[in-house]
């Protein structure tokens, strides 16, 4: 079956039933999201379907149909970077940095939707992404000065 | 600062090395040159040196030998060659190196001897400096206990500025203009012209000099990189998916293997049947291993699906089945004689305080916990007649190396292991159970690579715990001041469990991890007792963030607090008033300040709580503030002050301090591990949530540098985290909470 990933075509070949997780990561070689849980409770696998945050560890390949998927690669690259991977780089958000992918995908879903969200909204939109390293009081500096970032652009 | 230097310049010194095209900078160790781990990368009579610094035509690597797993240690690391080498690091290659002895950890061993941290006196330097040898006879390149920044903070910046002046040497040679008036400046020696010579250039001239090891390290004052914010090296790539974790590796030809293992660790497998898993599309092999059954698929996902496919009879477990049972084991020994570990803390006459007058007696419970970081362990191992090469995140790479010997039957020699860097670890990398597997079934699938990811339902179920603990307080009040401190603490003991594990043989003595920061704190209570009771092995323990003082913060701190509530006197001020360490003492009249302490008490439904707890040799006090909601507790701030001798890097500082009390908070909030039937019932993160950011407080951390020695933060956030929490909640409610998970008597919003 052929899917869209980061502005490609992909042909893959493997049972409707695999979530969408396991295909990017061992099927296409595209480790930026990541497995924590597998059971939509940490947001690690969060990735764009249609521009939407999804955890990818919930969504069969199978129903994907021709939407399309964007990784944490596609958002950005260490030459390029999305407004909100430089507000991370800006506040130092990461430590282990295992979570991220999945927080900044979140972020950046968050803030397509609503540009300017509130401190409530911010906390909502955020919680179900799980950080053992606890870097949640840089994650919501980072999201507001994220914010200010594509308001300027 | 001078007693540091005088002890280290004893175990080391720097010299240099050829290597292809270059030099390379490092340790030699002066007693015996362990085999040196870059003998791959080095030729004969070139391998008595450790290397920190490799400079060739190429390029400047920077080797930083103690592991990542989330704290900054390679940036650390390399920030610390890079202040006296004069480079910037971000153009230079890191890489952890291959592990060797060498590399020992000499830090690690001090905290577990019978000297309060803040005992600097001449028979516990000699004890600290003594424990180097251990160290290295155990040769443990482990990356733990807050060592990193202890161990590396001189070591590194001399073979960082060995290497520089023996580029300036080269340079003088070359150029005949003398080393004095040579200047480096970004990876270049510069002359007095304003023309300069890059090291790359340098580097195969400076191979054949002497190196310059009369050096004096630059002064704090001097310091461009050091003491400043400095980015963090992996900054760019966690921030967008590029870092490679060892969950992400791929080795040409993988296969891809998931395992279960009984659940009741150390159980057998009685008999499996793998009928159904075995014509599984994409799975190649059903294999028994130790404890279990591995499945070697072409994918993670199908692995994982046929292993949950297979029939298996467990065989029952070698410790009691359940929770109840484990904790009863415990309680029996408390107060029991024969059962005493060791009584490091026995000041006035608390036994016969105990026969009169009003005795407050509590009892307090700290769980079993799991470690579970972000990423689950995984590792990578090819395996063929004459090696086995391992790529894994770990914590332990010459344990793991030598284990791996053991299983293929090669020598050590012929086995490589490459540290990748980690998802977290929290202590849970001080393990290779993992690996282990991965390398029995790479045995069974030689010359192919085999991939073993746990699932997070087996990560969580095979974690060897924080052990859970039971203390029994009891204590005195005299005309308003705390009087009687006696607190009986029992717990399996912790590192003879974890040392056999990875020695083979157990650790004798008394384990100090009974009581760490219970009976080593500053407070000069007249009768001040503190005793460990050794409960028998049960479930498998180990190391988790800041080890013993993660339960014994809680329990030392909170009798503490009970007591000076009864004696009706301020809990700031009293604690003041108690303290007996000069350190300690700032950081608590730092935290009343910053927090504007002006009592236990805010307003109707709020509280402040603050406790005090000293561990890895950095005193750490915390404020807290809660407002019980209708719909639970919410905790509004808090305020952190911290010792550490010398700030490295204050925004890394202020993250490791945030994020060690966010995770003591967390698991106070919400987290255990229990056992039903041998088995851990906590899977995943369902059932162990920890800390969201909606529940996230905000969070203000300060550091001093009153002390005489620079320690690592990545630990002592976290214990008296849970302290302050529990003392703010009974400040603001009348409830006081002597059992965590905290939400077993009180809702959290
Ligand atoms: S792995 Fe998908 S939510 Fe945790
Ligand atoms: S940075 Fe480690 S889990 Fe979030």
């Amino acid at each position: 079956m052929q899917i869209k990933v980061n502005n490609e075509t992909l042909e893959v070949d493997v049972e409707p039933e695999m979530p969408l997780l396991w295909v990017l990561r061992d099927e296409l070689g595209i480790t930026g999201p990541k497995y924590g849980c597998g059971i939509a409770q940490c947001g690690a696998c969060t990735v764009h379907i249609n521009g939407l945050a999804t955890r990818s560890c919930q969504l069969a390949i199978g129903d994907l149909g021709d939407r399309e998927v964007t990784t944490i690669e596609g958002l950005g690259n260490p030459d390029s970077l999305h407004a909100v991977q430089q507000a991370w780089i800006e506040h130092q958000v990461a430590q282990c940095g295992y979570c991220q992918s999945g927080q900044i995908m979140q972020a950046a879903s968050l803030l397509s939707s609503n540009p300017q969200p509130s401190d409530d909204v911010i906390d909502a939109a955020m919680s179900g992404n799980l950080c053992r390293c606890g870097t949640y009081p840089r994650i919501r500096t980072a999201v507001k000065t994220a914010a200010k970032k594509l308001a300027e652009s | 600062m001078g007693k540091l230097a005088t002890i280290t310049r004893r175990t080391f010194l720097i010299g240099s090395a050829a290597i292809a095209g270059g030099v390379a900078f490092g340790t030699y160790l002066y007693k015996r040159p362990v085999d040196n781990p870059l003998q791959k990368d080095l030729t004969d009579g070139e391998a008595a040196i450790t290397p920190y610094v490799k400079i060739s035509p190429d390029g400047i690597t920077l080797i930083t030998p103690r592991a990542d797993k989330g704290q900054g240690a390679y940036s650390i690391q390399a920030h610390l060659l890079a202040e006296e080498l004069d480079i910037d690091p971000n153009t230079a290659t890191i890489s952890p190196g291959l592990p060797g002895p060498a590399y020992y950890n000499s830090a690690i061993l001090t905290e577990g001897l019978s000297f309060p941290a803040y005992d600097n006196s001449t028979l516990a330097e000699n004890m600290r400096s003594f424990m180097a040898v251990p160290a290295r006879l155990f040769a443990m390149q482990l990356t733990g206990g807050s060592s990193t920044v202890p161990d590396g903070f001189i070591r590194m910046r001399m073979a960082g500025a060995v290497a520089r002046e023996t580029l300036k040497a080269a340079a003088a040679l070359r150029t005949g203009i003398s080393r004095a008036q040579l200047q480096t400046e970004n990876g270049r020696v510069i002359l007095p012209d304003g023309t300069s010579l890059p090291y790359t250039e340098l580097a195969a001239d400076a191979a054949t000099l002497e190196p310059v090891t009369e050096v004096a390290l630059r002064p704090a004052s001097e310091w461009t990189r050091l003491g400043k914010p400095m980015p963090r090296i992996d900054m760019p790539a966690k921030c967008t998916g590029t870092e490679k974790y060892g969950i992400d590796l791929e080795v040409e030809g993988m296969v891809y293997a998931a395992v279960r293992a009984n659940p009741g660790i150390g159980g057998t497998m009685e008999s499996f049947d793998a009928t159904a898993a075995t014509t599984m599309r994409g799975v190649h092999k059903v294999i028994p291993i130790k404890h279990g059954v591995a499945v070697i698929a072409d994918n993670t996902w199908r692995a994982w699906r046929a292993a949950n496919k297979i029939d298996i009879t467990w065989g029952a477990a070698p410790y009691p089945a359940n929770t109840d049972e484990i904790f009863a084991r415990i309680e029996s020994v408390i107060d029991q004689e024969e059962h005493r570990d060791h009584r490091n803390r026995d000041d006035g006459e608390v036994q016969s305080s105990l026969d009169s007058g009003d005795i407050l007696e509590a009892t307090y419970k700290v769980p079993y916990l799991a470690h579970a970081p972000m990423e689950p362990m995984n590792a990578i191992v090819l395996v063929k007649d004459d090696s086995c090469v391992i790529w894994t995140g770990t914590q332990i790479p010459l344990f793991v190396r030598d284990h791996a010997a053991k299983i293929t039957g090669l020598d050590a020699e012929q086995v490589l292991v490459h540290v990748q860097p980690m998802g977290g670890s929290f202590g849970h990398k001080l393990e290779d159970t993992h690996v282990l597997q991965a390398v029995e079934i790479a045995v069974a699938m030689r010359d192919t690579p085999v991939k073993l990811v746990w699932s997070r339902e087996e990560d969580m179920t095979h974690d060897y715990p924080r052990p859970g603990a039971i203390a029994k307080g009891r204590g005195k009040v005299v005309n308003g001041q705390v009087d009687t401190f006696d607190l009986s603490v029992g717990q399996s003991a912790m590192a003879p469990n974890w040392f056999g594990r990875l020695m083979g043989m157990s650790l004798p003595g008394p384990d100090q991890t009974i009581t760490t920061g219970s009976w080593d704190q500053p407070f000069a209570i007249p009768n001040y007792r503190v005793t460990g009771y050794r409960a028998p092995e049960m479930v498998p323990v180990s190391s988790w963030r800041s080890v013993g003082a993660s339960g014994n913060g809680f329990m030392h701190d909170t009798l503490l607090d009970e007591l000076i509530h009864s004696a009706g006197a301020d809990p700031l001020a009293e604690r003041i008033r108690l303290c007996n360490d000069d350190t300690s003492l700032k950081v608590l009249e730092k935290v009343g300040e910053i927090s504007a302490w002006d009592g236990p008490s805010i307003e109707a439904n709020r509280g402040r709580g603050v406790a005090f707890c000293l561990s890895f040799g950095v005193p750490v006090a915390i404020v807290t503030e809660v407002t019980h909601t209708d719909h639970g507790i919410r905790i509004d701030s808090v305020f952190a002050v911290v010792d550490v001798g010398e700030v490295l890097d204050p925004v890394n500082l202020e993250a490791q301090v945030s994020g060690g009390l966010l995770f003591g908070m967390a698991h106070a909030m919400n987290c255990e591990t229990t056992y039903e039937n041998h088995a851990a019932q906590q899977n995943n993160f369902h059932a162990f949530e920890g800390m969201r950011l909606y529940q996230t407080p905000k969070i203000e951390v300060v550091a001093l540098t009153n002390a005489s020695k620079i320690r690592g933060i990545g630990e002592p956030g976290l214990p008296p985290a849970a302290p302050s929490l529990g003392n703010a909640i009974f400040a603001a409610t009348g409830q006081r909470l002597r059992e965590m998970p905290f939400n077993k008597h009180i809702d959290f919003i």
